[in-house]
């Protein structure tokens, strides 16, 4: 049996080996000097390990006496983070470097909170999935600090940190008291306890488990960590934080709701819907003052955390298909924005201040032309892939019943456009002022050119993607 | 009053006891000994339950490791523990506010608990028939659990690579003992005999 176990999380298992190894090897040759080479590597072990986890796993397996399952949605969400990872490493390494900021325990930190992720989204037990999410977050907490000589560097990761335990806290009392109820962690077995209705006791443990949740999405009103970590912390760790952590969360709160709580939809069902209309129009709202593109990137994620919440919301396998293709969309999308957002430097100082931007298209018009895509999309606006990304949620919670989140979250995403726009105002019409200089290197040149691309092709048929989110919804909701 | 509910209640005593003292008392030494009594009393409780390793591992862990820790630390840190106090005094009211409205709402929580039907069976099922406490968790921890277990070890892999990445410093402008530098110095070398004429300089 044991032999069974050990075949089903045989990525996990070599991922954290990798990570040792890695760490080991590093302490004991060049130390630094190896970083590069580390972190390049890193990237490979990741989109290795997404392609043996896309193209190998089939079916449903639940082992470690239930605590781990690997389906359709785990296999899903893991090849989504991996890929994510994996871009997001390769694009941090020459900023990075070029700050002294490559430390070779970055990439290492990044794998082992790739493992927690890999887990949580796989968890199948209170305790796997506490485990999991608790692997991730403190490898998280410390790279957001890894400036560690900067003042708000050090202070992104301190408010992550003690943020992150209370949320961590909450967690914890709300899976007590599940387990309390239930008699068990395994959530196969609380979805047999709660089943049609709930106990009072059982609420108060499902809404601290969601509070939990919201905080590791990000989704309002647990939202306010997010500018100041996306600030703070170094450009390529934003890039990161905005994208695998997210998709993993989200699989999280999706397994937890349709797999321990699949019995009582009604219950959740609310707190969900009322999440999301509130991120949406705080993400909307509170992002048209800023003027710094890290904490405006805070607050677009924000908003998009409330739209993909709209699909979970829903509580139908459709709305768990439109979450996932919500999240692959949103990710491709900050992946190519942040490979603008990296780039964006003066004298070889980053610059975050959107008036920069101003005329930008004069100097670069290529790599203007592609943030416009990569904005419009992020805004919605058709015929970009982000807009059938909303299209999908919004149909998902129209089908459900929930016409009004829907025509909420369309007022939402015409507030929010606002500031998408505004971007690109500044780089088409905006008065000129002190030029950017920073020039592109060929992989976030890359990067950002094949995601624009990938934003107007898409619309052929999403990459197929639509039918693999299906089978990985249908894998979740029965 | 039977004896073991006679002990429940010294032991419950006692504890609670020790926890307050060890928050209010003035002498952050005598905290920490609170605190250890706190956890003795604690043991007890858990002998009580019928927890006996757990009651060991309280003793020997809490009590023998990282209360001991804790003097040290209180010790050896030069930290101004009445001006900490003021500032606990300045948020007290608050604080207080608040713990008796979580306290409210834990007890609206707890008096309409319910267990679902069959809880029991399900909190009894992961240990089968008479085992001792010690066999039993290790059946858990290293059987069942093995997964979380090894989980666990990489959170703990991830504290220390953090504490590490985030604390150490390789200063440059110290100078630092070079044992094979020291061992290959040839002492024919490292001095040099000049012979300087009266009332000349070098």
């Amino acid at each position: 049996m044991i032999t069974a176990d050990i075949q089903t999380v045989l990525p996990e298992i070599l991922l954290s080996v990798y990570a040792m190894i890695a760490l080991i090897f590093a302490v004991y040759t060049g130390k630094d000097k190896v970083a590069p080479l580390l972190t390049t590597l890193t990237g490979i072990v990741f989109l290795v390990l997404a392609g043996w986890i896309g193209l190998n796993g089939s079916g449903t397996s639940s082992v470690f006496d239930g605590a781990f399952v690997s389906d359709a949605f785990s296999r899903f969400a893991k090849v989504t983070v991996l890929v994510a990872a994996a871009a997001v490493l390769v694009m941090s390494q020459d900023y990075m470097s070029r700050r002294g900021l490559l430390r070779f325990e970055y990439p290492v930190l990044v794998a082992l909170a790739v493992v927690g992720m890999m887990v949580m989204v796989s968890a199948g037990d209170l305790m796997a999935l506490y485990m999991g999410l608790e692997l991730q977050s403190l490898a998280l907490y410390v790279v957001a600090s890894l400036r560690r000589d900067s003042v708000k560097s050090t202070e992104a990761g301190l408010k992550y940190f003690v943020l992150g335990a209370l949320s961590s806290g909450l967690l914890l009392y709300g899976a007590s008291l599940t387990y309390g109820f239930a008699g068990t962690t395994l959530f196969s077995g609380i979805l047999e306890a709660a089943n049609e209705e709930v106990s009072l006791g059982l609420l108060f443990g499902l809404v601290f488990l969601m509070s939990g949740f919201a905080f590791k999405v990000s989704a309002a009103p647990f939202h306010m960590w997010t500018p100041d970590v996306y600030e703070g912390a170094p450009t390529p760790v934003t890039a990161f934080f905005a994208t695998a952590p997210k998709v993993a969360a989200m699989g999280l709160f999706a397994r937890v709701v349709h797999d321990a709580f699949g019995g009582v939809t009604g219950d959740w069902q609310q707190i969900v819907a009322f999440l999301s209309v509130l991120s949406m129009f705080v993400g909307a709202v509170a992002a048209i003052g800023q003027t710094n593109i890290k904490r405006l990137m805070a607050y677009s994620s924000i908003a998009h955390m409330g739209f993909a919440l709209m699909g979970l919301a829903a509580g139908t396998a459709f709305g768990v298909q439109s979450m996932l293709i919500y999240m692959v969309i949103y990710v491709t999308m900050n992946v190519g924005t942040f490979a603008f957002i990296l780039a964006m430097e003066k004298d070889g100082r980053p610059v975050t201040d959107i008036a920069a931007l101003k005329m930008y298209s004069k100097r670069e018009p290529l790599r203007a032309l592609a943030m416009l895509v990569l904005l419009f999309s992020l805004a919605g606006v058709p015929p970009m892939i982000g807009f059938f990304g909303k299209f999908y949620v919004l149909r998902a919670a129209y089908d459900a019943g929930l016409a009004w989140l829907a025509i909420a979250g369309v007022v939402a995403s015409v507030i929010g456009a606002f500031y998408y726009l505004r971007i690109v105002y500044f780089m088409y019409f905006g008065e000129e002022t002190d030029a950017l200089d920073g020039k592109m290197t060929p992989v976030l040149w890359t990067m950002l050119m094949g995601s624009a691309a990938i934003m107007i092709v898409g619309v052929v048929n999403l990459f197929g993607i639509e039918p693999i989110a299906a089978a990985a919804a249908g894998a979740l909701v029965n | 009053m039977t004896v073991a509910a006679f002990v429940f209640y010294a032991f419950s005593v006692s504890t609670i006891l020790g926890g307050l003292m060890t928050v209010v008392s003035r002498n952050p030494v005598h905290s920490v000994l609170w605190l250890i009594l706190a956890f003795l009393s604690a043991a007890g409780l858990f002998v009580l339950l019928g927890a006996e390793f757990v009651a060991m591992l309280l003793m020997i862990v809490y009590v023998g490791a990282v209360a001991v820790l804790f003097l040290f630390v209180v010790m050896m840190l030069d930290i101004d523990f009445a001006a900490l106090k003021a500032e606990m005094a300045r948020y007290m009211p608050l604080a207080l506010l608040i713990g008796v409205i979580l306290i409210m709402q834990l007890m609206m929580a707890f008096g309409v608990w319910g267990f679902s039907e069959g809880a029991d069976a399900r909190l009894a099922a992961p240990i089968s028939g008479d085992v001792q406490n010690t066999a039993g968790l290790g059946q858990l921890i290293y059987d069942k659990y093995i997964m979380l277990f090894q989980l666990a070890g990489l959170i703990l892999l991830v504290a220390m690579i953090g504490a590490i990445v985030l604390t150490l410093r390789h200063r440059q402008d110290i100078k630092r003992q070079d044992i094979l530098a020291q061992m290959y110095r040839d002492p024919a070398k490292a001095m040099e005999l000049k012979d300087v004429k009266p009332g000349q300089g070098l």
